[in-house]
């Protein structure tokens, strides 16, 4: 008996059924439909992330000044400004895993052009920032080292500034304050986004390091810097990089052994790394839901096949006595689960990925609809069919002809 | 001419619980090729027996049983199988159609088993539906067909795999007297052309388009006669 003749058999049987067929195959429709829109949604969160990952840069480390004991009051990073220029550039030349390093200085003030303002982060940097976290300008130019060694009054916009202060009109060349002190705006920035913990990469003014230390900062500080953005040669050398920082900085700070460190380093991509597990927890513990509906769709199509098995008995019968054998029997009703589970499948797939596609619309939650996770759904919902599909056929196979043909 | 079926000291023994019962006691007889043997008995003779045992749906407890000079009794399930597709054709009293199918593919279903080709099905179907009188019915479900046409549709069925003996079992049971006589006249031409039937009844007036009938007993064979000896002479065609 070819294949072709048994799976004919199989839809005229599923046809001849039509409502209880759609009803059996809800359960599948359901679990698939919700394991492609899980998926869809958990592989959407794991996009942003690492999306969020690319915005930062890749292989950096921050360190930050703080962590000081001055007169018994202890505060925590950021709490003191410990680092300097001079630290920076230790760094960059004595630390063999450091690509290269930009040094920030960060204040906050109002931002003014002509009669709008807009109250932003003023970040004083180097060009090796740029570098560093893989951002270009979209006009104009941006930060050059001539502009730091001269403290130029110039700056370059974040695309959530420009917005804010110029609207559509075009801010190269013309002058707004920063704290009163008139800079003359280079250049605007690429878009950014988000930054992992939410803020607005892009609402930022970058005006040169030096410049920001003499007109920005408070007078006094002119050589101290708030954080360092390093970047490490590789990504493996990313703890090495770390290591070789907080040893150089231990000896010029000359912390010894069991006093704390004034300073801290950060491995933003560790961090990354820790979020984009939990959404792939997340996303696992999810699959894991939609696969116990998945079972229990399956245990509803059982059912019904072996309903079906008592009720064609008598069909059952008039196949034998006409030469069926066991395995033909056997194959046919197992073509009717997997066909049953199949086709539920594919109509699951295609709710689950519109179900998704509709929620990203709404929410405005991206949502990745892979071809792997497709695949594996369809091959699942067949093999949910050749599980639960088994012992019924195995049941009408075991048939004894003579009942069969008498079977009322 | 040979035997197509030859039974030797067939015995069938059912077990039920610590209950044995035995239908058939020892039964032993052949038939030769082109006859047309009537089964009779009342019920519980083991007339049914035999005829399970007959078709291959059983297998006897001991004796011998050759169908078209092939030890049935050592087959398996598979090979049973495969001799009721290739050796035997049945007809039932129900007719057994299968529900919502076109009555053509009903007679392809013995086909379907036996691996032949769609086409080679569809022409050897209608072929076997001309043989018994419903060109034109093909593609008539069963629920759109008389008693009488399904039981054709059943006799073309049991025909179109060619086989070596047609089986019935109680084919006009659930026929009026009109319709038996179409169906028993369709039998007796078929046994014209050299087909062989084996036909279990327990009506005289069916049983007498037999050539030949046997007759059951408490699992034993009481008699065994040609047409015209037992008195039935009054009621043939």
């Amino acid at each position: 008996m070819d294949f072709l003749q048994t799976l004919r058999i199989a839809l005229r049987a599923l046809r001849t059924n039509k409502m209880r067929s759609f009803l059996t195959m809800l359960g599948i429709i359901i679990g698939i439909a919700a394991v492609i829109a899980m998926m869809a949604v958990g592989s959407g969160a794991s996009y942003v992330i690492s999306q969020q990952i690319a915005s930062i840069g890749s292989n950096i480390i921050l360190v930050l000044p703080g962590s000081t004991t001055s007169g018994g009051m202890r505060s925590g990073s950021g709490g003191a400004q410990t680092l300097t220029s001079d630290d920076v550039r230790a760094i960059m030349t004595e630390c063999p895993s450091v690509e290269t390093s930009a040094p920030t200085v960060r204040s906050s003030g109002l931002a003014v052009f002509g009669n709008m303002n807009w109250s932003t982060v003023i970040m004083g940097t180097t060009p090796e920032m740029f570098d560093i976290r893989e951002w270009g300008v979209i006009s104009g130019r941006s930060i050059g080292q001539q502009d730091v060694d001269s403290a130029a009054k110039v700056c370059l916009l974040g695309q959530t500034v420009a917005e804010n202060l110029f609207g559509s009109a075009d801010p190269i060349g013309k002058i707004i304050r920063l704290k009163k002190v008139p800079f003359t705006v280079i250049g605007v920035l690429d878009r950014k986004g988000q930054s992992p913990q939410g803020q607005d990469q892009d609402d930022t003014i970058f005006v040169p390091l030096r410049t920001a230390q003499r007109n920005l900062v408070r007078a006094n500080h002119t050589n101290t810097i708030g954080a360092v953005m390093v970047k490490a040669r590789s990504e493996a050398l990313l703890a090495k990089a770390e290591e070789e920082i907080n040893s150089l900085l231990n000896q010029r700070h000359r912390i010894t052994a069991g006093k704390d460190p004034d300073f801290t380093t950060r491995n933003l991509s560790e961090i990354l790394a820790v979020a984009e597990q939990s959404s792939k927890a997340m996303s696992l513990l999810l699959g894991a839901v939609a696969s116990i509906s998945l079972i229990v769709g399956g245990i509803g199509i059982m059912n019904i096949m072996l309903v079906s098995v008592t009720e064609r008995t008598r069909e059952i019968g008039i196949r034998m006595a006409i030469g069926a054998r066991r395995n033909d029997i056997l194959l046919q009703f197992m073509t009717e689960a997997v066909l049953l589970t199949m086709l539920g499948g594919v109509i699951g797939i295609i709710l689950g990925a519109s179900g998704a596609t509709v929620v990203s619309r709404i929410l405005s939650w991206p949502t990745l609809i892979s071809i792997q996770s497709i695949t594996v759904a369809f091959f699942f919902s067949g093999a949910v069919g050749i599980f639960f599909g088994f012992y019924p056929a195995r049941k009408a196979a075991g048939l004894n002809p003579i009942d069969a043909l008498r079977y009322e | 001419m040979s035997d197509v079926i030859s039974l030797t000291d067939i015995r069938r023994v059912f077990i039920m619980g610590d209950q044995q019962f035995e239908a058939l006691k020892g039964v032993s007889f052949g038939v030769a090729t082109g006859e047309f043997v009537a089964i009779m008995g009342a019920s519980g003779s083991g007339k049914s027996t035999c005829m399970n045992l007959l078709g291959c749906l059983d297998r006897p407890t001991s004796g011998r049983y050759l169908l078209d000079a092939l030890d049935v009794g050592g087959m398996n399930a598979n090979q049973l199988a495969e001799i009721r597709n290739r050796k035997l054709g049945f007809v039932f009293q129900g007719f057994n159609l299968l529900a919502r199918t076109p009555a053509v593919e009903n007679v392809e279903l013995p086909l379907v088993y036996a691996g032949f080709s769609a086409k080679e099905r569809r022409v050897r179907a209608l072929a076997a539906m001309e043989q018994v009188g419903l060109a034109g019915k093909e593609n008539n479900h069963s629920s759109q067909l008389s008693g009488g046409q399904q039981q054709r549709v059943a006799i073309a069925r049991a025909l179109v795999n060619s086989p070596a003996v047609i089986l019935a079992d109680e084919p006009t049971g659930n026929l009026d007297s009109t319709t038996s006589e179409e169906i028993m006249n369709l039998f007796t031409t078929l046994n014209k052309q050299g087909i062989t039937i084996i036909m279990v009844t327990h009506e005289h007036d069916v049983a007498a388009y037999a050539g030949r009938q046997i007759t059951f007993r408490d699992g034993r064979i009481i008699s065994d006669s040609l047409a015209g000896t037992t008195g039935l002479t009054d009621q043939s065609v």
